[in-house]
């Protein structure tokens, strides 16, 4: 608004450490190199507070899904049993910055939508994200497969009740209300989508030997 | 300029010369640095103004030297507030403003404010107070309801437009909209977006528009259905903005049909916003005027991929795309094949607080559009992962960018393909960008990259801050360096003492300066405010008296600002500054 203020010079009784760019370099090289010897562990998850502590703060290579650094192609060595789900983390204020108005517009949408369906979880071995479906939208496993190929790009394969899905690269499974993993199909659908918990695609190495309802 | 010349230059030619001075900061030149009768001149012809911090200066002072004023724009609270980091009651009261101009500027006739607690009273007062009123923008604002609106429509007779985007406004049930008279027929932009459903009368809003000639732009709220969202377009062909509305959940085909006609009848439009709930079907009924758009708002539209990458195939004029994370990789890809003249793009998160991400949304979207889309300036990305490489790539093949804020959801993630921090790639960013005037940060940084910034970014003004750093070299960088700096806000990092009190003058040359959850304490607050008379040092804090908890106890919350206003006088309790 007006112009420029004249510099001011403070004296204080504060000790001042030496600011001056060249120490400063030398210090940040070395600080780099001490972080990269560090190693720190790539799956350690600090869950302090913002602020609380300057180490609970120092996590790297965070949220890196091993299936997407996975360039061996191997399947991935997660059994289905070892997968939990990441601690749950305390909200921070203000974080991720999103204005009140689009939460707010979100959240209406979330409890709109969510009242009346049966919401899964989808997962696939090698996709870096999630999908939620509503279970009630579909009629039956045809809609349902290719409602799941379509998002995913796969083919679900042929399924027979002795061999499962045969010759099938990924194959549907199913956690059910007892935790187990199943084949998908191997009930009767309106008892799958009261059973059903979460959907993972896996890829078809990975199902022989899943527990089968006889 | 020789004295001489100047003043034989007449009051008229000066005044004239002056008018083609539009940028108030090259009118805020005219007025100071040259000589007292160009100041003088200008300030009487100054009709516009701007007040970035309406607690830097006080509305008499701005009346005393600007008297003749008929435009005028405040912003209030603090960014951080758009993030609940604000507590409600802080300030940001716009009634003092209104009651100074009601008695000095008749003929105000465009008051346009942001993140500031508007009244209707104050409403009420503009309604009464300024005759010729046109102009009402009040964007993020709060504290008014319906029936400070009904004043407005009902007294406005000349008003143009009355935009109150994502502000809160509460519901007394009355249909302001109904208290535009009948004669009235002025309005030529109307933003109702943020209204809630029963806030809006659909048959007054369609008499309105029926008798508005000169309506442009239209964003209506959440709750105007398909068919009258057809009739309202009907009624005003010539639109060039419209925010369209909540889409039924099953295809009719009558419905699209009446739609898509409704739509081919506005050969004006050219940017289009709303989308909330819409179905994937009717997204065809936009077709035929998606040749022509340039502006494209999706970010409240939850449709997947494949829908997304077939509308934007249809709109090769884009030049600003806000939109959510569905959109993934592939969409973007798309994206940069298909609209070369975009400008700026916004990619917000569908599920931010969910621990997984729920659409295929990297990095490599962000660097496709900048490959792909030579014109583009201005960029917000949320992510989930970024790469030094990534970010170095965006740099050397975007030097005009302008605005890049990034937002790595989770804290301190680090490059994921080599586990080292961000700052190399966000050094880039600023070494090769020249003329970047706005940068937010995110992700696992180092002191490193904010000697970077400093070293650099010498035309950035606004720069935002969260979980980085190690020491207070960190700050001392970007206060020592960074010359344009306005606003500078930080929130949890380790940024303390030291770096504040060495760098006390920089900050009287900056707008404002936040810092939450940092190392600040009350002490060197008391410092600060003590030897800097022209700052306003506020400490919030809700937990109580600062001085009564250790020593070294930091602050929670801190704002400085610059002020010839002096401290104000409507500071809350958790509001402590050196004199409580």
């Amino acid at each position: 608004l007006i112009a420029t203020f004249p510099n001011i010079y403070i004296s204080t009784t504060v000790q001042y450490i030496d600011l001056s760019i060249n120490q400063s370099a030398i210090n940040l090289q070395s600080i780099m190199v001490f972080e990269k010897d560090l190693n720190l562990d790539a799956t350690e998850l600090r869950l302090g507070l913002p602020g609380s502590s300057e180490e609970s703060l120092r996590i790297s290579n965070k949220r890196a899904l091993p299936d997407m650094n996975d360039d061996s192609g191997v399947a991935v060595a997660k059994k289905c049993d070892q997968e939990t789900a990441p601690p749950t983390k305390a909200q921070v204020v203000g974080w991720p910055p999103i204005r009140s108005y689009r939460k707010n517009s979100l959240q209406t949408k979330k409890t709109e939508a969510e009242t009346g369906g049966m919401y899964v979880k989808v997962s696939m071995d090698g996709a870096p994200y999630l999908r939620k479906i509503d279970l009630k939208v579909y009629k039956g496993y045809p809609e349902l497969f290719k409602a799941l190929e379509d998002m995913f790009k796969f083919k679900v394969g042929k399924y027979s009740e002795r061999e499962g899905y045969n010759g099938s690269e990924f194959v549907p499974t199913y956690e059910d209300k007892d935790g187990d993993w199943m084949l998908v199909g191997d009930v009767p659908w309106e008892m799958f989508i009261n059973a059903c918990k979460r959907l993972r695609i896996v890829r078809g190495s990975e199902a022989r030997g899943l527990g089968c309802v006889v | 300029m020789p004295k001489r010349l100047a003043s034989s230059l007449s009051y008229e030619v000066l005044e004239h010369v002056f008018s083609f001075i539009q940028s108030d900061k090259d009118r805020n030149v005219v007025s100071a640095v040259l000589c007292k009768s160009w100041y003088e001149i200008e300030r009487w012809c100054r009709r516009k103004i701007f007040v970035g911090n309406c607690y830097a200066v006080s509305p008499k002072m701005v009346i005393r030297r600007f008297p003749q004023v008929r435009s005028i724009e405040l912003k209030g609270k603090p960014h951080f507030a758009d993030f609940n980091l604000v507590p409600d009651g802080w300030g940001g009261y716009v009634l003092p403003w209104i009651t100074e101009m009601a008695g000095a500027y008749p003929w105000l006739d465009e008051i346009r404010l942001k993140r500031m607690v508007v009244t209707d009273e104050s409403l009420e007062l503009i309604a009464k107070s300024f005759k010729d009123f046109k102009v009402l923008v009040l964007a993020s604002c709060e504290g008014f309801s319906t029936d400070g609106l009904a004043a407005i429509a009902a007294s406005c007779k000349n008003l143009r437009e009355l935009d109150l985007r994502e502000s809160e406004v509460d519901d007394t049930s009355v249909h302001w909209l109904s208290h535009f008279p009948e004669t009235y027929t002025s309005m030529v932009s109307l933003n109702i977006s943020c209204l809630g459903s029963g806030e809006v009368s659909f048959s007054a809003l369609e008499r309105l528009v029926s008798r508005c000639p000169n309506l442009r732009s239209l964003k209506l709220n959440r709750a105007v259905p398909l068919d009258k969202t057809a009739n309202i377009l009907r009624l005003a062909p010539r639109l060039v903005e419209f925010s369209a509305c909540t889409y039924s959940a099953e295809l009719r085909s009558d419905v699209f049909s009446n739609l898509a006609g409704a739509f081919s009848n506005c050969k004006e439009l050219r940017s289009l916003s709303g989308f909330w709930d819409v179905v994937p079907d009717y997204l065809p009924a936009i077709y035929s005027v998606c040749s022509r758009l340039t502006s494209l708002n999706l970010s409240y539209a939850t449709i997947l991929s494949p829908d997304l990458i077939k509308l934007v195939s249809h709109c090769p004029s884009l030049q600003r795309l806000l939109v959510l994370d569905y959109i993934e990789d592939s969409g973007l890809e798309a994206l940069a094949s298909n609209c070369k003249d975009l400008q700026e793009l916004r990619v917000f998160p569908s599920d931010p607080f969910d621990a997984e991400p729920n659409a295929s949304l990297t990095e490599q979207g962000l660097v496709a559009v900048s490959l792909g889309c030579p014109k583009l300036q201005s960029v917000l990305y949320f992510c989930r992962r970024m790469s030094n490489a990534a970010l170095v790539t965006i740099a050397q093949s975007h030097p005009n960018l302008n605005r890049f804020r990034l937002c790595i959801i989770e804290p301190n993630t680090a490059d994921y393909l080599t586990g080292e921090p961000l700052d190399v790639g966000f050094g880039a960013i600023v070494e090769h960008c020249k003329d970047l005037i706005r940068l937010s940060l995110s992700g696992l940084l180092t002191d490193c990259v904010f000697e970077y910034i400093g070293k650099y970014a010498k035309k950035l003004e606004m720069l935002s801050v969260a979980f980085a750093g190690d020491s207070d070299l960190g700050l001392h960088h970007v206060l020592s360096g960074c010359e344009s700096l306005r606003k500078l806000e930080i929130r949890d990092c380790p940024f303390g003492d030291k770096a504040l009190l060495t760098n006390a003058a920089k900050l009287e040359t900056m707008q404002s300066l936040w810092m939450s959850s940092c190392s600040v304490s009350f002490e060197a607050c008391k410092l600060l405010s003590q030897k800097m008379p022209r700052l306003n040092v506020e400490v919030i804090d809700e937990r109580g008296p600062p001085d009564s908890r250790p020593e070294n106890c930091t602050v929670d919350k801190l704002y400085i600002y610059r002020s010839v206003a002096g401290p104000r006088f409507d500071m809350p309790p958790f509001v402590w500054t050196k004199d409580e």
